[in-house]
């Protein structure tokens, strides 16, 4: 059914639909409205969850492990300094492979406090051991949300998922979604299977063992294996959901306009959007641009990205966060694919931050820009410098 | 209310729940008040630890301790991960998954419940699940070296609150966090003492007959951190209590009730002369004005006990 809402609306809707067992939610901007539709959801009974509503974002991380090594099925969400105060537990829900999904609506890191969108608080957990999937558009948020119930609980897998949605543009906008009914969902993600519950009385297991220098490194190794499976997994689950919903699903990224393009840019996120609208634009003036447009950020589809951007001859990458002392995450992740072969020019843009507006004609810019480039160059796109 | 004779025929009939093979130290008090405790529970149990002695010297990976479900998480959110435990069991209780009943308890040290998990327990107290907190208060950070907590009594020496040339050990007094849970308004909250592990039983016993948060303080020797004796963790908590220093008490639904009340008050300095942690209080001189001051806190809140507990009685 073909619905205007909000992509807080859109990630509730998902969340109703789902209906996971534990709920352990703290309100941030600009994430609030989905924990406040869940919380009536409960309120109203249209859902069995058991809220939890606890008194910060470490506590409902930490809640969501508990709930999860139980046996249930959680849900979560949260964005920025929320994410930072939770990201502790965040690396132990990855280490015990606990399958939480949750959504994170994307919010820069304080200081300065700012509650507006960039990428900060993804990058933040970039190397927590959880998966992350970036939307586009409320649509894709909700797709993702379902897509990501499955992909955390397959038993190849089972790690937490992050679900990606910029702050504002995706939280707070409303677009049009289709949504699926409430079986399809319900018959989408299926029945959850605990590994290991704690509630399984008779079969006692001791969850969040201390591992000493002889044992502390098989099981991280154990725990890469898991990401490892992931992308098979994150096909499989996308392709099986493509056919349910009749979006075209396929791949670890969007190729728009991108097979033979000369110029490209990498984007995650609703940017995406903005970015297509410049792409159409210069193709019909003749120029063959393009854009690959993330989902699945961790684990980075490396091989995949480098075949799809070999014919290119230059590459921006855009990030929506600043990496301290050295190019963006993602600039690193791309250009790590052509260690050692010939590929396109590669440059850096920082964008966005903090909210910062990226019209079509920024984006416009990055394109231009692409014609007198080298590898390695860093430029701040919409910065009064 | 459990006799010894319940406490070692259940513990014989069903197996330990907390079996040996631990690394725990020597003379430690902690697992025989984790026994006492999961004996005096008679439903199935899940058990949270967070981070500290319990949980590094019961769990080294790939061995276990725990002969029951048991979760350990980090070391400020105990509350919180059996929180998300007790949530999970009642959502898959409401939809038929599990019929069982089980009980939840959570065994933290002072560092992981006074100081870095205050937040997590007060939330967990605040909304109301269905669980049993149970403290293993050492009143210190032994787990990683006897430094100081909010539970270190005023002039201990920790390694964080030396005894030196100028400052004679911890300058403040501890935290009364037994009081801080009642003021959440909980249906059981208690003090106990390795030292009287039947009056333990009986309140662990009485605390599960109450749906809700119900919180016991336990009193915990660690011989390594007081620096006492291997063989006196019952004796020194027994000081402890005959001195008044750590009364036994319970309030039940508000109610005031003093479970033990010595014959005798002994004074304080009786419990702080075995102790190598306030051994600076004696020597090379007798501070008799610090001791003065430490009975006089003593007297104070014990005359505030007898007090509460006077005019909490229902009519």
């Amino acid at each position: 059914m073909k619905k205007v809402m909000t992509g807080h609306k859109a990630v509730a809707e998902a969340m109703r639909q789902i209906e996971p067992d534990v709920v352990a939610v703290y309100p941030i901007t600009p994430q609030s409205e989905i924990a406040e539709y869940y919380a009536q959801y409960v309120a109203d009974g249209l859902v069995r969850t058991e809220l939890v509503p606890v008194e910060s974002e470490h506590s409902a991380m930490s809640a969501c492990i508990g709930a999860a090594a139980a046996g249930a099925r959680v849900i979560t969400a949260t964005a920025s300094q929320g994410l930072a105060l939770m990201v502790e537990v965040l690396y132990i829900a990855a280490g015990l492979r606990l399958p939480i999904v949750m959504a994170l609506a994307n919010r820069s890191l304080s200081a300065p406090i700012n509650i507006h969108c960039d990428h900060s608080d993804a990058y933040l957990a970039r190397d927590s051991g959880a998966i992350q999937i970036f939307a586009e558009s409320a649509q894709e948020a909700y797709d993702y949300m379902v897509i990501a119930q499955r992909l955390a609980e397959d038993e190849k897998v089972r790690l937490p998922v992050l679900v990606n949605l910029d702050g504002f543009t995706l939280t707070h906008s409303s677009q049009v979604v289709e949504t699926l009914s409430d079986e399809a969902v319900k018959g989408f993600v299926g029945e959850y299977k605990a590994v290991y519950p704690l509630l399984d009385v008779d079969n006692p297991v001791t969850w969040g063992a201390f591992a000493m220098p002889d044992y502390y490194f098989e099981l991280k190794r154990a725990q890469q294996a898991g990401m490892e499976a992931a992308p098979d997994v994150f096909l499989q689950v996308q392709e099986e959901y493509a056919k349910l919903c009749g979006r075209p699903y396929r791949g670890f990224f969007e190729a728009y306009k991108l097979d033979d393009a000369e110029r490209a840019i990498v984007v995650m996120g609703s940017t995406a959007g903005t970015a297509k609208v410049v792409v159409d634009e210069l193709r019909e003036k003749g120029e063959r641009v393009g854009l690959l447009k993330v989902w699945l950020w961790r684990p980075f589809p490396r091989k995949e990205i480098t075949e799809a951007l070999a014919g290119a001859k230059a590459v921006a990458i855009m990030d929506r966060a600043i990496s301290f002392g050295n190019l963006g995450a993602l600039y690193l992740d791309v250009v790590s694919g052509f260690a050692g072969r010939e590929g396109p020019v590669f440059v850096n843009y920082i964008y966005g931050l903090g909210g910062r507006d990226i019209p079509v004609e920024h984006i416009a810019q990055v394109f231009e820009g692409l014609k007198r480039a080298e590898t390695g160059e860093l430029r701040y796109l919409g910065l009064r410098e | 209310m459990p006799s010894v004779k319940v406490l070692a025929k259940r513990q014989e009939e069903r197996g330990p729940r907390f079996t040996g093979g631990h690394s725990l130290c020597a003379g430690c008090a902690e697992p025989m008040i984790v026994r006492t405790v999961l004996n005096a529970i008679e439903e199935p149990v899940v058990v949270a630890s967070p981070t500290g002695c319990l949980e590094v010297a019961s769990s080294r990976y790939p061995t276990t301790a725990w002969n029951v479900p048991w979760i350990h998480s980090a070391f400020e959110n105990a509350a919180a991960t059996i929180s998300g435990v007790e949530a999970a069991y009642k959502a898959l209780k409401r939809k038929g998954k599990i019929a069982k009943k089980i009980r939840f308890v959570v065994f933290g040290g002072d560092g992981g419940t006074y100081d870095i998990g205050l937040q997590a327990l007060s939330g967990a107290l605040e909304r109301g699940h269905d669980f049993l907190y149970v403290v293993l208060n050492n009143e210190a950070y032994m787990n990683t070296g006897v430094q100081r907590s909010s539970a270190t009594p005023r002039c201990a020496n920790a390694t964080t609150s030396p005894a030196g040339k100028v400052i004679p050990g911890k300058p403040q007094d501890r935290k009364d966090l037994t009081e801080i849970v009642v003021g959440h308004h909980v249906p059981y909250v208690a003090q106990a003492s390795v030292s009287h592990l039947i009056d333990l039983a009986n309140k662990v016993e009485r605390a599960m007959q109450y749906e809700g948060p119900k919180f016991i303080n336990v009193y915990s020797t660690c011989p390594l951190g007081w620096r006492t004796p291997w063989d006196s963790a019952i004796n020194v908590a027994k000081l402890a209590v005959e001195t008044c220093y750590w009364p036994l008490y319970e309030v039940v639904e508000g109610v005031y009730k003093i479970t033990y009340k010595p014959k005798e008050k002994l004074p304080i300095e009786e419990w702080l002369k075995p102790q190598g942690r306030f051994r600076h209080l004696f020597r090379p001189e007798k501070r008799e004005d610090i001791i003065r001051e430490l009975q006089e806190a003593v007297d104070r809140h014990w005359e505030e006990l007898l007090r509460k507990e006077r005019c909490t009685q229902r009519e």
